[in-house]
């Protein structure tokens, strides 16, 4: 393989290169420095002037006398079953002290779309034991359900709990995880990992760590790496995977910065203007395909810079994913633990998973009436700490109380308290009893009838 | 395609999905063939020697010095029996057909036509030998699905004298009807997209498009021929509402068009709707529809060339005297596919850096939509539907903005609203339609003469609650006084009973416009009680706990409700009856 000496310029994470014969577009190219390391990147710009690689770690130690080999194809990702029990780093190479990867198979890392003519509609029921998900935001197998969170609130030991706790009940398929930190610290590392220790799940997990000390830019690859194992596992082998991905945040201001070294005009709050549709070649490597077994189920993890979810990063992730749980700092003061603000959390995928011969014929229906006494209850508060309580209608009061209900009953739950749909059903009606019952407009009277603790009980 | 001779050029330059080639002869928007591979491009600019290409496919692995040839033709769709029930690409690539050519994933570098060339249609000719036939002129039928499709002399033909007109099973590329001047006519006409298809004259629309959707038939009318625009933040239900409307509204063909936004929600469509009916027709819905489907992760230059084939399919079925509706959700992800394409091109960026032509393309694209007499005088119409999705869900932003400037009916999805989970998270505060005064008479003719006088006072209810509300956030609801109680009461039915429309349940996903009239005079029945018994000084406490009226919501998931919508209407009366007369006295 021909190696270059004609690097003439050197930008943040880009090199550029002359006098080249003709090099692909997305070619991988590895960069030689004089001490001999070999350090990997990629052709962003080709043409038969020069050709613009983005290293993707620090361009430290390039220079001049760097030799570059252009390897004629686009970066392949080696995928095996042996992967599974895996730590890895963020490039893809063993970090555990274990063997290289013997490849079954050599993958493109770039993912082609899934023809939605060959897409399968998710509507496989996970029961994840945590309330908020279960009941009012389901998530299904196939669907990409991201975290929305801030900076030092719980998310990572929801996910864990999700992790360790999700099973589509009555089911017995395997099922594998796909884990890749993106900027995450030692710390969160650690609990991750101890986790996965405790609980077993790395025997059936591959892992990869690009942590806060590894360079930014190979946060572009390493989602990248996951989602190509995880298509493998699940439409080669037949797995269920779930994959998480943490910190999106980190991952999208390595983009902001190769857009800002390639000077490009931004878009807004300095984001490129093709974020969405990068992002979008992430999270809709998810889903199911029609006469395959397996399946890959998405829950990223992302960190709303200043709690705001209209910032670029949660806005265009909302726009691409299928719903968001969001966790909420003030719950997190109350000390409720999952802090998860149901209001704005969403899943769309909820109406395929629900209702009779999946979950319960009343599961629509509750969550509606849950959702909607929630947001007036919780909109009261903001009148009581003007006019006082008593100022209130009796209607108004009741559903007051059903907010305060709601979060301390409801919501809050422990950190290995795994309920049942039925359980989380039942906690919803027996919620609802406490409001009058012609609130409850949005529940028919046959399920008021069958479900509602008043007729219940008398039944008994 | 064909390639013309001596326009080859060689590629010099890539760069994501613009390429540069030189030494290629062509002109602007050419379809050409790019690299070994023969990927499909079009030519976006010419400067000097070179000539600036966007790429349909991935580009990744192509290198400078690959070949490109040039086709010599705009970008086209083909036209004929075959369209409905079938779902392509931004570019008319059959799905179906691309996983059988190359499996559950789109690769690149495989074409394929649009309409199926081996499938033989049944021909019914509709004029004999020595008729005059003009541009447009319709000369037989084929029934292509429940729906007998048109087949017509195409737009830039001359016109003139049947010599000759067959009858039977054909394939779209045979001739089955000869001029006089020796023009040969087949099932299928290719037009270029971006060109929109001639009509006779624009006429102003003055029917509506019925949906189903009681806040739009009822509040926000759409006429057929109409535009529309459904602005609104992530998952506040641009998407539910854009798939009611297809299933739903009195549209004879619907063309949906999937442009940038998610897979699975095209699968869905394409699950759900053959298991539809009509509530019209009781025919499965997917028969009338055509889907388009360039999903987020499918190439931007396919996603920016989405709407213009959708669009042109759309004014194909129109020219044969149609009833069409198109709904592009999202267009503003095909406003950032421009805006791509435009950076790639380092053109100087206009707002938020949308290309400077980007209100242009809006309006031409809005302004295709329309009610019209068609090259044959018919009739038909293509209704537009376009689904805005703005960043941080600010309306400010310049693809809501330049939107509204041509649309004329907005409606306004509201997160406050779709968290509570109030659906369809239409704002009826901000939401209008321009089209109240024309469709007013259609109304009054055919829904009720009471119908536009309840749609005033409704509006009036809920634009008094507005103003109460604040009053009510500073001094809580007790204190208002008692007919403002009332109103209070009124305007929260209006708005769960009749606003509230849940697209999930069987029966209240669709709503007859009889059904929705019933349902909004049940409620100003309550309302003219109410304020009557509040005057003889019945306590208003009293009057909105009445009983009776508790039974009303349940009424929208009843399919035959007309008994129990009566049976509540006079016992409300009663109720409210004996209310009055204990406090006569
Ligand atoms: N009319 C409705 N009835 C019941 N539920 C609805 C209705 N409209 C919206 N929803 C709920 O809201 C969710 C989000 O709606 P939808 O997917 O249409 O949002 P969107 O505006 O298209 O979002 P995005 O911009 O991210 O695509 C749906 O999954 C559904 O749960
Ligand atoms: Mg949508």
């Amino acid at each position: 393989m021909k190696e270059y000496r004609t690097i003439n310029k050197i930008a943040g994470p880009l090199v550029f290169v002359e006098k080249t014969e003709p090099v692909g577009y997305e070619e991988l190219v590895n960069i030689v420095q004089a001490d001999g390391t070999v350090k990997r990147g990629q052709v962003l710009d080709t043409s038969d002037d020069f050709v613009v690689v983005q290293v993707f770690e620090s361009t430290a130690g390039i220079g001049r006398d760097s030799g570059v080999r252009f390897t004629g194809e686009t970066i392949k990702m080696p995928v095996s079953r042996d992967m599974l029990g895996r730590i890895l780093s963020g490039a893809g190479k063993p970090k555990d002290g274990g063997p290289e990867i013997i490849p079954e198979k050599r993958l493109d890392i770039g993912g082609a779309a899934i023809n939605p003519y060959a897409r399968e509609s998710p509507a496989d029921f996970i029961q994840t034991g945590i309330s908020t998900i279960d009941a009012t935001n389901t998530l299904v197998r196939g669907q990409k359900l991201p975290i929305f969170s801030g900076s030092g609130l719980p998310h990572n030991e929801i996910a864990l709990q999700i992790a360790r706790q999700a099973r589509v009940p009555g089911s017995t398929e395997e099922f594998a995880v796909v884990f890749a930190a993106m900027g995450i610290t030692k710390e969160e590392e650690n609990q991750f990992m101890a986790d996965f220790e405790r609980t077993g799940a790395l025997e059936h997990a591959v892992v990869f760590l690009n942590l806060a000390d590894d360079p930014a830019v190979e946060r572009i690859i390493t989602p990248r790496l996951a989602l190509t194992t995880a298509e493998y596992l699940a439409f080669e082998l037949g797995y269920h995977v779930l994959v998480i991905l943490t910190d999106m945040t980190n991952y999208c201001e390595a983009l902001r910065q190769i857009g800002a070294a390639r000077e490009e005009v931004p878009g807004r709050r300095g984001y490129p203007g093709y974020m969405y549709t990068d992002l979008a070649s992430l999270y809709e490597r998810a889903g199911l395909i029609k006469g395959l077994k397996g399946s890959v189920t998405q829950l990223s993890i992302l960190t709303m810079p200043g709690d705001d979810i209209t910032h670029p990063i949660p806005d265009l992730s909302g726009y691409i994913t299928e719903g968001q749980i969001v966790v909420n700092r003030d719950l997190h003061r109350k000390g409720i633990y999952p802090p998860i603000n149901v209001l704005p959390s969403l899943s769309r995928l909820m109406n395929n998973g629900i209702g009779e011969g999946k979950t319960r014929d009343d599961h629509k229906k509750v969550t509606d009436q849950m959702y909607a006494g929630y947001a007036e209850g919780n909109d009261l508060r903001g009148l009581v700490a003007i006019v006082g309580k008593d100022a209130l209608s009796e209607r108004d009061q009741r559903l007051l109380e059903f907010a305060d209900h709601f979060e301390n009953r409801f919501v809050r739950q422990g950190h290995d308290e795994n309920r049942t749909i039925e359980d989380s059903l039942d906690l919803a009606w027996e919620l609802l009893a406490t409001l009058p019952e012609e609130l409850l407009v949005r529940i028919d009277r046959g399920l008021i009838q069958k479900y509602h603790p008043k007729y219940r009980n008398k039944e008994a | 395609m064909e390639v013309k001779e001596n326009s080859n050029g060689i590629l010099k330059r890539i760069s994501g999905p613009v390429v540069t080639a030189v030494g290629l002869n062509a002109h602007m928007y050419d379809v050409v063939q790019v690299g070994d591979e023969q990927l499909m491009g079009e030519v976006i600019r010419i400067e000097g020697d070179k000539t600036i290409i966007q790429v349909y496919e991935n580009t990744s692995g192509i290198r400078p010095g690959e070949p490109v040839a040039n086709t010599g033709l705009s970008l086209s769709v083909e036209l004929g029996p075959g369209l409905l029930t079938s779902i392509y690409d931004g570019i008319q690539r059959p799905l179906e057909v691309l996983v059988e050519k190359m499996g559950n994933f789109i690769e690149r570098g495989v074409t394929a036509p649009g309409l199926s060339h081996e499938k033989l249609w049944e021909f019914v000719p509709v004029v004999k030998k020595g008729d005059a036939v003009v541009p447009g002129a319709v000369i037989g039928e084929v029934q292509e699905t429940n729906i007998l499709t048109k087949i017509m002399v195409p737009p830039r033909s001359k016109g003139g004298v049947v010599t000759d007109i067959k009858s039977g099973e054909f394939t779209i590329d045979d001739v089955v009807c000869t001029l006089d001047n020796g023009e040969e006519i087949t099932m299928m006409q290719v037009w270029p997209v971006r060109v929109p298809r001639p009509v006779t004259e624009k006429k102003n629309p003055d029917i509506p498009l019925i949906t189903g959707q009681r806040i739009l038939d009822g509040l926000f009318p759409i006429a057929k021929g109409g535009t529309a625009a459904i602005p609104g933040p992530f998952g506040s239900g641009k998407t539910v509402t854009q798939q009611a409307l297809a299933k739903w509204s009195d549209a004879q063909i619907v063309v949906y068009i999937g442009c940038g936004e998610r897979g699975n929600e095209m699968t869905e469509v394409l699950t759900e709707f053959p298991e539809l009916e009509d509530p019209k027709s009781g025919k499965p819905l997917m028969e009338r529809t055509v889907l388009i489907a360039n999903t987020s992760n499918m190439p931007v230059a396919a996603r920016e060339a989405s709407v213009y084939t959708g669009i042109t399919i759309a004014e194909y079925f129109r020219d044969m005297g149609f009833d069409v509706s198109l709904m592009a959700d999202s267009t503003s992800r095909w406003a950032e596919a421009m805006r791509e394409i435009s950076s790639r091109l380092e053109e100087m960026p206009g707002e938020e850096g949308y290309p400077a032509y980007l209100a242009a393309r809006l309006s031409e694209f809005y302004e295709r939509a329309g009610c019209v007499e068609t090259l044959n005088h018919d009739s038909g119409s293509v209704t537009v539907i376009g689904a805005v999705s703005p960043p941080g869900g600010d309306f400010s932003e310049p693809v809501t903005q330049n939107t509204l400037r041509i649309v004329k009916c907005f409606w306004a999805l509201d997160a406050k609203l779709s968290q509570r989970r109030h659906f369809p998270a239409i704002n009826w505060l901000n939401s209008y339609s321009l089209y109240l005064d024309t469709l007013s008479k259609w109304y009054d003719e055919n829904v009720s003469p009471e119908w536009n006088s309840l749609r005033v006072w409704a509006m009036e209810v809920l634009q008094k609650e507005a103003e109460l509300q604040e009053i009510v956030q500073l001094v809580g609801s007790d204190a208002l006084p008692d007919e403002e109680q009332i109103t209070i009461e009124v305007a929260r039915m209006l708005r769960e009973i009749f606003l509230q429309q849940n697209a999930f349940d069987p029966v209240d996903t669709y709503c007859s416009m009889e059904k929705q009239f019933d349902i909004m005079k049940s409620i100003k029945t309550y309302a003219e009680l109410a304020y009557g018994a509040q005057k003889l000084g019945v306590p208003p406490a009293k009057i909105i706990t009445i009983a009776a009226k508790n039974d009303l919501p349940q009424v929208k998931f009843m399919k035959d409700y007309k008994e129990e919508i009566t049976r509540i209407n006079s016992a409300m009366g009663a109720e409210v009856g004996t209310l009055k007369e204990a406090y006569q006295r």
